[in-house]
Order: structure tokens, then C-alpha cells, then sequence
């Protein structure tokens, strides 16, 4: 069982990493990656809201949504998934309200240093797409669990990483009209290359 | 017509969303493999993108701000819902190799910051142009993406062979990064670069022997 869950974290983690082999979170992905900090602050603060919204997300999808699941209410031939887009995202945009205010009270330190990403987060697609793939492949709540915190250490790794490259291309001669975004892309093109050395790696 | 002329025009290539204002970039590196899901993604964007800016720009005076971005995504969700049940619909096969990313649709940044920043605050008919506007800039990025990569990485276009692969007895020998992540980023990278070297005047920060200094002194220069 621990395997199963190592080997999902793994695939999470490296081989299906989020930004660089889905390109989910993509924006922020690009726009926060000037400085290494607030890369990590970011990066934090997305890995934070994956671990609660996944697992939540898939425990309101198989108790409310999928076909049957409201049979315990009387209904078994009601199918709401449909409905799923928009549960999912009022969920995320719910948890992130939620997870800011609690931070603000109770957790100033750390609210003052994920305060300013979290409205980012809650359009962030990296926690989304989380979600829409963890319902895609019906995955039980510790798997959902596991996925979710994979997904975000994943990408928190990624984006540490191209603020750090980008740190350092500070000091490059790039062709002006490729400076600032068209280089990134290219450096993100290279790191999503070297990330490919993980593909086909099962524990 | 001025006005609506440059909301049509400006997001084209002189304000283009993916190139400059650096938004809608996930679905517009996955799902530009092949022409097909290209072309129907936008379709898709462009749909959804009328749609909310015309709804928004419609109660946009009813909307109490402190809830606005709620209402906005509520809104989007619904359309992204019905766009989604239309392509099951339809075309079926398409809808299951676009998987997640039409629901991503919904965190499009794209779509979120044109009714945030221009529905919001303009008409109807104008935002209905903006939508039209930047849809097609959005397209235009995509589809030219996509042909190279399915041409370059399949020999094919819409599934048409055009170069032949040396698989089926052809000559052409396909380009297999073409196909996978990198080379979305690459060509990306490049269609960025083309427009700057056109229009200079979207060149970011200038490097200098001024900045090196700055940083030197800041300690950082490692």
C-alpha cells in the first residue's frame, strides 16, 4: 500500500510533473519567477491549497456527483456530474477565502508570507487541473491526498528552479527582442527537456 | 468605429495576450499538437470569451465589487459547462483528447482578466468586439503553433499527410520533439521573439552595464 502511494508521489513529483510536462499554472509560473523568495512563497502557498482541495474535492465528487452517489438520498439514477466544473472551482475559490482568512487570524506570520498569493491561487490552473485529472482517474481520498501534495511539491520545484536560472540570466546578453518572456520560455523548454530524463520511472 | 476597430485589431498583434500580456498560456501549449484540437480549442476560447464579456458587460453595474470575482467565475463556469456538454456532443472524439483542458477553460487567464478589465467597465458592443478581438489573438498563436508542431512532428496537417514519413515509405523523417512538451515552448519562444524583432517597442528591460553595476552593489553578483 505504502509502495502504491510512494510510486503515485513519485509520478507527481517528477515524471508528471505539473508545470513542466501538463504546463498547468503557467502564468503565475511565469510572472512570479523573478526571485527566488517569492518563488518559494508561491510555491508554498500552491502546495498548501492542492493538499486541501484535492482530497476535498474528491470526497464532495464521489458523495454528491458521480452517477448513483445520491442514491443514499433516494435518487439513484441521478448522474450531476456536469455539474463537477463548477462544484470543483467554487470549492477552490471557497478553500482559498477560507484558508486566507484562517491564516490572517490565527497564523500572521505565515499569512504575511503567503498573504499577497493566495487570490492568485484561486485562478491558478495547476490547482484545477489537479483536481479535473484527480476525477478524471477516479482516484481514492489517500490517493487524492497524495496526488495533491505530489502535484504541489512538483511544481513548487519547478519554479524554485527557473527563479534561479532566471536570477542568473540577469547577468546574460540576451537579443533584445527576446529578453524577459521569449527567453523564459526557452529556458522553460530546456528545464521541461531535462525533466524528461524521469519518464518511465517506477518505484 | 474607431473605437471598435482598434478592440478588434490591437489584441492581434500590438497587445496579443499570449506574446505580451503573457495570459491563456497552459491551454495554449497543451493542446497544440495537432491542428485539430488546436482549431476546436479555439473555437472553444473564442465562444466562451463573447459570451462572458457580454454577460459581465450586461449586469457589470449590478456586480457589488467586493464579489466580483466570484460572480465572474460562477458565470464562466456555467458557459465553460454548456461548451463542454457541446463538444461531447458534437465531437466526441476531440472533446476526450482535449480531457481536462476544456474545464481549464475556466481559469483561463485570458478570459478572467478581459471581463475584469474591459467588460467590466465598457458596453455592451464593445466588449462584445474586445472578446472577438482577443479570441483571435489568442488563435492566431495557437494555430500557428500547431502547424509546425503537426507538421514538422507528424508530417500531417488535420491528419492529411502532407510530407511523407519515411514509416510509410516516404522521405520525410519526422521531428519526434516536435510532438512532446519542449518544443511547444521553443516555438513559443520563438513566435514571441518574431513579433518583438518586428515591433520593438514590446522589448522588455534593457540590459546594461548599469544594471550589472546596481547589482554588484547590492551584493548580489555572486
Amino acid at each position: 500500500m505504502l509502495e502504491h502511494y510512494l510510486s503515485l508521489a513519485t509520478k507527481a513529483i517528477f515524471v508528471e510533473n505539473m508545470a513542466l510536462a501538463f504546463f498547468l499554472g503557467m502564468c503565475s509560473f511565469l510572472a512570479v519567477s523573478k526571485k527566488v523568495e517569492t518563488a518559494l512563497g508561491l510555491g508554498g502557498a500552491v502546495i498548501f491549497v492542492l493538499a486541501i482541495t484535492c482530497p476535498l474535492n474528491q470526497a464532495l465528487t464521489v458523495a454528491f456527483l458521480q452517477e448513483g452517489s445520491l442514491a443514499w438520498a433516494g435518487l439513484p439514477n441521478l448522474d450531476l456530474s456536469f455539474l463537477s466544473f463548477l462544484t470543483l472551482i467554487g470549492t477552490i475559490a471557497a478553500m482559498v477565502q477560507i484558508v486566507e482568512m484562517t491564516l490572517d487570524r490565527y497564523a500572521p506570520a505565515l499569512y504575511n508570507a503567503l498573504g499577497v498569493f493566495l487570490p492568485l491561487i484561486a485562478v491558478n490552473c495547476a490547482i484545477l487541473g489537479a483536481s479535473l485529472f484527480m476525477v478524471e482517474r477516479d482516484y481514492s481520498l489517500g490517493e487524492a491526498t497524495v496526488f495533491g501534495l505530489g502535484s504541489g511539491i512538483g511544481w513548487l520545484l519547478a519554479i524554485v528552479a527557473l527563479a534561479s536560472i532566471r536570477e542568473k540570466m540577469r547577468y546574460s546578453n540576451v537579443p533584445p527582442a527576446l529578453r524577459g518572456l521569449g527567453i523564459t520560455f526557452i529556458v522553460v523548454g530546456l528545464m521541461s527537456i531535462g525533466f524528461m530524463v524521469f519518464s518511465g520511472i517506477q518505484l | 468605429m474607431s473605437k471598435e476597430r482598434e478592440a478588434v485589431i490591437d489584441p492581434l498583434f500590438n497587445n496579443n495576450p499570449i506574446a505580451l500580456q503573457v495570459l491563456g498560456i497552459c491551454s495554449a501549449l497543451a493542446v497544440t499538437t495537432k491542428m485539430e484540437t488546436a482549431v476546436v480549442m479555439s473555437l472553444a476560447v473564442i465562444g466562451v470569451l463573447i459570451f462572458s464579456n457580454l454577460a459581465v458587460s450586461a449586469i457589470r453595474n449590478h456586480i457589488p465589487p467586493s464579489i466580483r470575482i466570484i460572480v465572474q467565475l460562477t458565470i464562466i463556469a456555467s458557459l465553460v459547462i454548456i461548451t463542454d456538454q457541446i463538444l461531447k456532443a458534437f465531437v466526441y472524439d476531440i472533446s476526450k483528447q482535449l480531457s481536462v483542458f476544456v474545464g481549464l477553460i475556466i481559469t483561463n487567464c485570458i478570459i478572467m482578466e478581459r471581463s475584469e478589465a474591459f467588460a467590466m467597465q465598457n458596453g455592451l458592443k464593445l466588449s462584445f468586439w474586445d472578446a472577438i478581438g482577443n479570441g483571435a489573438g489568442y488563435s492566431i498563436v495557437l494555430l500557428v503553433v500547431a502547424f509546425v508542431r503537426e507538421l514538422f512532428g507528424t508530417g500531417k496537417l488535420f491528419g492529411v499527410t502532407i510530407l511523407k514519413p519515411v514509416t510509410e515509405g516516404g522521405w520525410y523523417v519526422p521531428n519526434g520533439l516536435m510532438v512532446l512538451a519542449p518544443a511547444a515552448f521553443f516555438l513559443i519562444g520563438g513566435f514571441i521573439w518574431a513579433v518583438r524583432a518586428w515591433k520593438p517597442e514590446q522589448n522588455e528591460e534593457d540590459f546594461s552595464a548599469g544594471a550589472l553595476l546596481e547589482l554588484s552593489h547590492e551584493g548580489d553578483l555572486r
